[in-house]
């Protein structure tokens, strides 16, 4: 990190601050993430430094409270089945709309973009009540449905990112070798979206996992999801159970966003982009 | 070439199977298309279903509104033919009486006041009182009777507003969305100062939501700058800083602000610290501590940690791009660095900071959860307003009304994101 | 394609199957109370023995909002069973047909045995409450007065926690500013009194933290983020005993009121709603709770079965009703939307 020589002395003032600059910056983007996770060991049910003591009971609390640890179930169960429709929904209408001339590609993809956009109250307003007309209020189902149509944009978006720089010439190579067209989609076109798909599907689980409006107005109160429960926490009392709940979820994005740096180089490898 | 040599010689390229090659083609085409959208058909009938369906019916409720042309029909009916001069005739307050009583057995007396309240402020205790005693009214003459439950009754204002709602469609919920209201006679006039918030509160989101958008900006343009022009490795592991809060649950970090912007919490202990406070105090801005707490302060701050990701990121994908050697060529040209950095450089980098600004100020329109969490009553955005009139009003008109006006503002930045940007361009971590 | 088609199909199936087997689960009842301190004094004293004699609850946290439950009737979507609300919400939801008209032949009760039982058609009275301020004693001196503590804030510099809710709040205020408290309803039936009460609570609009849930109150005070609070006797009275907190209550016009247990219309478990009313109501049961929370039981019969240690922390023990203002809740019942419509306007200026 040294100055180039032929700096001035202005240029090597600002060189300096553009990096103290950027250091307090970046400081500002974790060091509230990191700042809440030690209150969650917290003895006291206090939000302030320094702690009187070190307690594991809002982790006891968190993961031993049905409550809490029904709401865990919940957000997976959730998640997990909106992923798996999302990523499939998602993953066939990129491969169709990364096909040549589709027709008025623009405006279907900014539909299917759209809820990505929308304000998610929006959403969740108008979901209740045409929800509630089909008897959906109240059921797993319901928010399942609702959740999916929020990740679908994710999946799309990474998908067809990943269709944009792959080379069709590698489907005609497989068909001229004689494979079928299943065939050549397992074989050849899958492996390559993958890491797509997958990044896609991780988005997805997310939305889904993090979503607290739409759950706000369609989960009845035995279906609470870990946002939820969350939610109406800070609003009921905020008990240090909440940092504790925040702590697990940092822990989760991080593995997160691993896999995703782990997907993204194995996808540059595959295609033999060197990463610089 | 010998199958060619089999078929008609008159110039058209045929297929291997002797089809003209145009129209093999037309057909190959027309088969490619139809196996692309039924690969899209399935997403894009669930979208409609479940989502466009669904937010349609909703603005629909904005201008939809039958509670009165429901529940009152026989009067209705008997106000069609009065002229709305003078006290409506015998026969408006007979269909009346008959309407009110069978609204009283029905409990829906409180829907009619509640849907004539929104007009006429301070009619819905009268209009609900009235169906209690409208059961002692047993026979004619109606009218004086009527008047002497309540004094309403008797002023043609209040026939002339049940007229105007007697229409299964009303403007009333989009006008009071502008600050507006329909008079008894139909013109259209301002609402008094202390009920006007609805064009205050529409300021306050786009005000709210422009401000995060520029501290975005600021704070995320010089670190897209270093994170793209560092080498691979310290990149890799600066990008974690700005990855780790883009996947870190919304309120996650919401919930952080809460906890650190208390009263005497740990930011104002920060400020404290490093003289901020103090400094604060000795310029006059500030007398004593900070206070926090439920403040607009902590909603911007909190705001612009939650959408800095998402300016960053798009800038920070255009700079890769940008090749070192147009800044190379303007230095050997004898521009400063300064110098060629704002005039080659940054142009360079307007399509990233175009995108990612625009993405963020799109997605603060909706903010709903960090204001409701970390704001006080006079930081709430539009979102949270129609929150408040679903859960706390049950106003659903309302609701609907303030979402015509967001969706609007949403969709007019979304086709000048999709025109300047490209949504399959759109770039996510 | 076949793959995914099965693929597709099978994840259809199990969403349907996952809310079939939710209308299995039918006998579970739902029930929603006020949260924090007084649901837990509702779930030792009647949850857990109710669950104990074979049934299901899940229990629901709301903080009044008479909407939530009107939108859920309205939209045909009910998922509460039971609901405890306060008297307002009673009577407005009993005038547009929100709540089940209540059968005391059915709940096997005497209605002339609690009291209020005849002020509505449409719930069952369960407690005596009411709404009162607070303080610190380790970090306030005691106000003169209600009005005091609240409205002045030269002599008590620092914030407020009020209910957002413009109930009994703008009733102080007009009493603050002089109204008599016999007027207090007069004065307020017209819209120059509500702008009158409203003007007053603007002196302190910028000092007041707004809570919504009555657990927010009690705690703003012990985090020392406001030197007075307001919220339910019984959240202070917990906070005092289970928390040892030297906080202290100013009784100084509290404004009592009753909770009543409500059915919303159109549940599907109003068999199970009625069962769990009358088990709530049982006169062992009711006394038995003022044990976690000073709240009186609204059944005559319970009244000798309470432990006379709790008397002077109810709202009724004469040294606490020397100034007391009791809240019009017809006036409420009736014109509740419209104040609150106003207020939160007023709020969001």
């Amino acid at each position: 990190m040294a100055v180039p020589a032929y700096y001035t002395r202005g240029e090597t003032i600002m060189y300096y601050a553009v990096r103290v600059f950027v250091a307090l910056v970046l400081l500002f983007l974790i060091a509230p993430i990191l700042a809440v996770m030690p209150l969650s060991f917290n003895s006291e049910s206090f939000f302030t430094y320094p702690m009187p003591g070190f307690s594991l009971k809002w982790y006891n609390d968190f993961f031993f409270n049905p409550r809490w640890s029904g709401a865990v179930k919940m957000s997976f169960l959730v998640a997990i089945a909106t992923t798996i429709l999302a990523t499939f929904l998602g993953t066939l209408a990129a491969l169709g709309l990364s096909r040549a001339n589709f027709p008025a590609k623009a405006t279907i993809m900014a539909i299917l973009i759209s809820p990505m956009i929308v304000p998610v109250i929006i959403s969740a307003v108008g979901m209740f009540k045409f929800y509630a007309s089909l008897d959906l209020v109240g059921t797993r189902l319901g928010i399942i449905l609702a959740h999916t149509a929020l990740a679908t944009p994710f999946v799309v978006i990474t998908v067809t990112a990943t269709l944009s720089s792959f080379d069709k010439t590698l489907m005609r190579a497989g068909a001229s070798c004689g494979a079928a067209p299943h065939t050549v989609f397992f074989r050849v076109v899958m492996p390559l979206i993958l890491p797509g798909m997958i990044s896609g599907a991780l988005f997805a689980f997310v939305t889904s996992f993090d979503e607290v409006v739409v759950v706000l107005f369609l989960a009845s109160p035995e279906d609470r999801t870990l946002p939820l429960q969350m939610f109406s926490g800070i609003r009921e009392m905020i008990s240090p159970t909440i940092t504790a709940a925040a702590t697990v979820l940092v822990l989760i994005s991080t593995a997160m966003l691993v896999t995703l740096e782990l997907l993204r180089r194995r996808s540059e490898r595959l295609r033999g982009v060197a990463p610089n | 070439m010998a199958m060619a040599q089999a078929l008609p010689n008159d110039g058209v390229m045929r297929a291997a199977d002797g089809t003209p090659l145009k129209v093999a083609l037309a057909r190959a085409e027309r088969a490619e298309k139809l196996k692309a959208m039924a690969l899209v058909l399935p997403l894009f009938a669930f979208i409609i279903f479940s989502f466009v369906v669904p937010i349609l019916i909703m603005l629909y409720n904005s201008v939809y509104d039958p509670d009165v042309a429901e529940n009152m029909p026989q009067t209705v009916v008997a106000l069609k033919s009065w002229d709305g001069k003078d006290l409506p005739p015998e026969e408006v307050f007979a269909a009346f009486v008959a309407d009110m009583k069978e609204a009283q057995r029905n409990k829906q007396t409180a829907l009619i006041g509640k849907r004539l309240n929104y007009e006429m402020s301070g009619i819905r205790s009268k209009v609900v009182a009235t169906g209690r005693k409208i059961g002692s009214i047993e026979a004619a003459p109606y009218r004086d009777q009527v008047i002497a439950i309540d004094k309403v009754w008797g002023e043609p204002e209040t026939w002339a507003t049940i007229k105007r709602s007697a229409s299964d469609y009303t403007p009333f919920y989009i006008l009071s969305m502008l600050d507006l209201r329909q008079n008894p006679d139909g013109s259209i006039e301002a609402v008094p100062a202390d009920r006007a918030i609805y064009k205050s509160i529409l300021a306050r989101t786009l005000g709210i939501s422009l401000l995060v958008t520029l501290l975005t900006l600021v704070l995320g343009y010089p670190v897209a700058y270093l994170l793209a022009t560092s080498p691979q490795r310290t990149a890799s592991i600066l990008m974690i800083f700005v990855l780790l809060p883009f996947w870190t649950s919304l309120l996650v970090r919401t919930t952080a602000w809460m906890v650190l912007m208390t009263d005497g919490g740990v930011f104002a202990g920060l400020l404290h610290l490093t003289g901020i406070t103090w400094f604060l105090n000795l310029i006059g801005v500030l007398n004593g501590e900070p206070q926090l707490f439920k403040t607009r302060f902590a909603t911007v701050v909190a705001m612009t940690h939650i959408q800095l990701p998402f300016t960053l990121l798009p800038i920070y994908s255009v700079m890769k791009t940008i090749s070192p050697t147009y800044m190379r060529a303007a230095k050997s040209l004898g521009g400063t660095p300064f110098y060629s950095f704002i005039r080659v450089y940054m142009p360079q980098t307007l399509p990233g900071v175009a995108a990612g600004c625009l993405l963020t100020f799109i997605l603060c329109l909706g903010y709903y959860i960090t204001p409701a969490i970390v704001g006080g009553p006079t930081d709430q955005m539009i979102s949270g307003f129609i929150e408040r009139a679903i859960n706390s009003e049950n106003n659903w008109g309302k609701a609907s009304a303030l979402g015509v006006i967001l969706l609007t503002a949403t969709l007019i930045l979304y086709y000048v994101y999709n025109k300047l940007v490209g949504i399959d361009r759109m770039k996510l971590g | 394609m076949k793959k995914f088609a099965t693929l597709f199909g099978a994840a259809l199936l199990a969403g349907s199957a996952l809310s079939a087997a939710q209308a299995l689960a039918a006998d579970d009842l739902t029930i929603t109370s006020w949260g924090g301190a007084y649901q837990e004094s509702q779930r030792n004293a009647f949850f857990t023995p109710f669950v104990a004699a074979g049934n299901k609850v899940t229990e629901a946290e709301y903080n009044g909002e008479i909407a939530k439950i009107r939108a859920m009737v309205e939209a045909k979507a009910v998922t509460w069973d039971v609901v405890d609300v306060d008297t307002q919400t009673a009577l407005a939801g009993c005038a547009e047909g929100t709540f089940e008209t209540i059968d005391w032949g059915k709940l096997g009760l005497d209605k002339s045995k609690f009291i209020g039982g005849d002020v509505t058609d449409c719930a069952v009275p369960n407690i005596l409450y009411s709404t009162v301020a607070a303080y610190d004693t380790s970090k306030t001196q005691a106000p003169a007065d209600l009005f005091e503590a609240l409205f002045d804030t030269k002599k008590f510099p620092g914030k407020r926690a009020l209910q957002k809710s413009p109930f009994v709040n703008l009733e102080w205020a007009l009493m603050a500013d002089g109204v008599a408290p016999a007027d207090v309803y007069k004065v307020l039936g017209t819209d120059e009194g509500v702008e009158r009460a409203l003007k007053k609570l603007d002196t302190i609009k910028k000092d007041v933290i707004w809570w919504e849930s009555g657990a927010q109150g009690p705690q703003l005070l012990a985090d020392g983020q406001v030197v007075f609070a307001t919220s339910w006797n019984g959240r202070f009275y917990n906070a005092i005993k289970t928390d040892k907190k030297p906080f202290k209550i100013i009784w100084d016009r509290q404004a009592p009121d009753w909770d009543w247990w409500a059915i919303p219309k159109g549940t599907p478990k109003i068999d199970g709603a009625y069962r769990f009313i009358t088990f709530a109501s049982d006169p062992q049961r009711m006394a038995d709770q003022t044990k976690w929370i000073s709240y009186g039981p609204a059944n005559k019969d319970s009244a000798p079965l309470i432990d006379p240690a709790i008397l002077p922390d109810l709202p009724s023990a004469p040294d606490n009703l020397k100034t007391v203002f009791y809240p019009d809740p017809q006036f409420w019942g009736d014109k509740g939307d419209e104040l609150r419509e106003r207020f939160n306007a007023w709020l969001a200026q």
